[in-house]
């Protein structure tokens, strides 16, 4: 039989407890190396949309909130449009660059991402996806970054459509990934890796 | 060689190629390590978009880990790593964004959690950056870090290795991994390096020394070529039969 020429995907290893040194050596204290770290906004002053702040965790299956995680998070503008240069739909606002990492607390694990709400985006099935931030979770002990979502718990119709939650086969778990409104334009959200209220996450 | 698509969807990762998230030899993922199932579906908009990274962004000295923290050489033996990003047909990926950082010559990392008792070296600083060029390729001047010792088994060392990320076109291909170098007799013993179970995947993080790309009297030259996650192309489109 002929063998597939296709080339396998380089594996993936755990970003360790050093992921700082790389990926925000400013946070950490190396400055000096670049001016400033990538991704530490997703927004610029005069982004269209709803300011919104997000806070949250990464627990362990222990209960034991992880100070090493680090978090990278990928949105729609408020329209909808991916601020992207393979979004082929339309010109994102320029405002938005969509993109950031986020990390733990070094003292109390705590993770704030200060954003707009994205809109909500098509999906090939023809319906649409609610609106939603793309997670990607690495840590310590992470042997494979983690693909999640946050959703939201005032979405209620636009949650009920999409077609991605619509492949959660246990819909009681469909709760972990939305996040909590706790006051005008906050959210709560926790990434629990095991156990008890595990967050869902995907293979997209 | 045309370049890799930007758009469409992307192809099902090989869950059984890369680490399992639960890898017990590796005891901090015993805890961290979902226990249900991953929930799978083709890949929407949210994975095949992603930002871009312009080569007009980076510093003049941020591929160049030996001086790029205070301007005076860091000290150790000096490596060319370097190599090409390509997708799952072999084409390559310009504009990817690759961010290192490792361990200085004696095994210490400049980092509050990190107290082991090799010194700091004062002038390496321990990451560097780059994005790659229109060939796909792309080149970092550093020192060779040290291995060392960490808390896992009683006498657990990890082998001397960069780690690096990687950001293609699309955020669903977002890759963190690890190289290692040709020859360490530590690679084998290593609990992480054996979170993966096929050999051959091993030997995919395994750079070789290249003495082709080395500089006479000034360094040695290791290459590590990286392959992303691919997109499938096709003229059918994914869509309810009769629209």
């Amino acid at each position: 039989m002929t063998k597939l020429p296709y080339l396998p995907e380089t594996p993936s290893q755990t970003a360790g407890p050093y992921v700082h040194i790389g990926l925000t050596p400013n946070a950490l204290g190396n400055a000096g190396i670049y001016p400033q770290d990538l991704g530490i906004s997703p927004i610029r002053d005069g982004a269209k949309g709803e300011r919104i702040t997000i806070r949250g965790t990464v627990t362990d299956g222990a209960g034991m909130i992880l100070r090493d995680a680090l978090i990278e998070t990928w949105q729609a503008d408020a329209e909808g449009l991916y601020p992207a240069p393979n979004e082929a739909r339309g010109q994102a606002d320029p405002n938005v660059t969509g993109w950031a990492r986020v990390i733990a607390d070094f003292d109390s694990g705590q993770w704030t991402l200060n954003t707009i709400k994205p809109g909500s985006v098509p999906h090939t099935s023809g319906g649409t996806m609610a609106p939603h931030i793309s997670l990607w979770v690495v840590a310590r002990g992470v042997n494979i970054g983690l693909q999640t979502r946050i959703y939201f718990e005032d979405e209620l119709a636009a949650n009920k459509k999409c077609p991605i939650l619509a492949r959660i086969e246990h819909k009681d778990r469909m709760r972990t990934l939305l996040a909590k409104k706790t006051g005008n334009g906050e959210y709560w959200f926790e990434v629990k890796l095991q156990g008890e209220d595990e967050t869902i996450f995907f293979d997209l | 060689m045309a370049d890799a698509p930007v758009r469409g969807p992307l192809v099902a990762r090989d869950r059984l190629w890369h680490p399992p998230a639960y890898a017990p030899g590796y005891k901090t993922s015993v805890t961290r390590a979902p226990s249900r199932a991953l929930v799978a579906a083709p890949s929407t908009l949210s994975e095949e978009t992603g930002p871009a990274f312009g080569q007009d962004m980076l510093g003049e000295l941020d591929n160049n880990l030996i001086l790029n923290f205070t301007g005076q050489p860091a000290i150790g033996e000096r490596i060319i790593m370097h190599g090409r990003v390509q997708d799952d047909q072999g084409r390559p990926v310009p504009g990817a964004l690759l961010e290192i950082w490792q361990a200085n010559a004696g095994g210490r990392y400049r980092h509050k959690k990190d107290g082991y008792a090799a010194p700091l070296d004062p002038n390496f600083g321990g990451c560097g950056r780059t994005v790659t060029n229109a060939e796909g390729r792309y080149e970092f001047l550093t020192i060779r870090p040290g291995a060392y010792p960490w808390p896992n088994g009683p006498n657990d060392w990890r082998p001397m290795h960069i780690h690096i990320s990687v950001f293609g076109s699309g955020f669903g291909q977002r890759l963190i991994t690890q190289m290692y170098f040709e020859g360490d007799p530590l690679i084998a013993r290593c609990p992480i390096v054996n979170t993966i179970k096929d050999g051959s995947a091993i030997e995919q993080l395994v750079a070789p020394l290249d003495m082709s790309a080395a500089i006479p009297m000034d360094c040695l030259a290791y290459r590590f070529d990286i392959t992303l996650r691919g997109r499938r192309q096709t003229f059918f489109e994914n869509r309810p039969e009769g629209l």
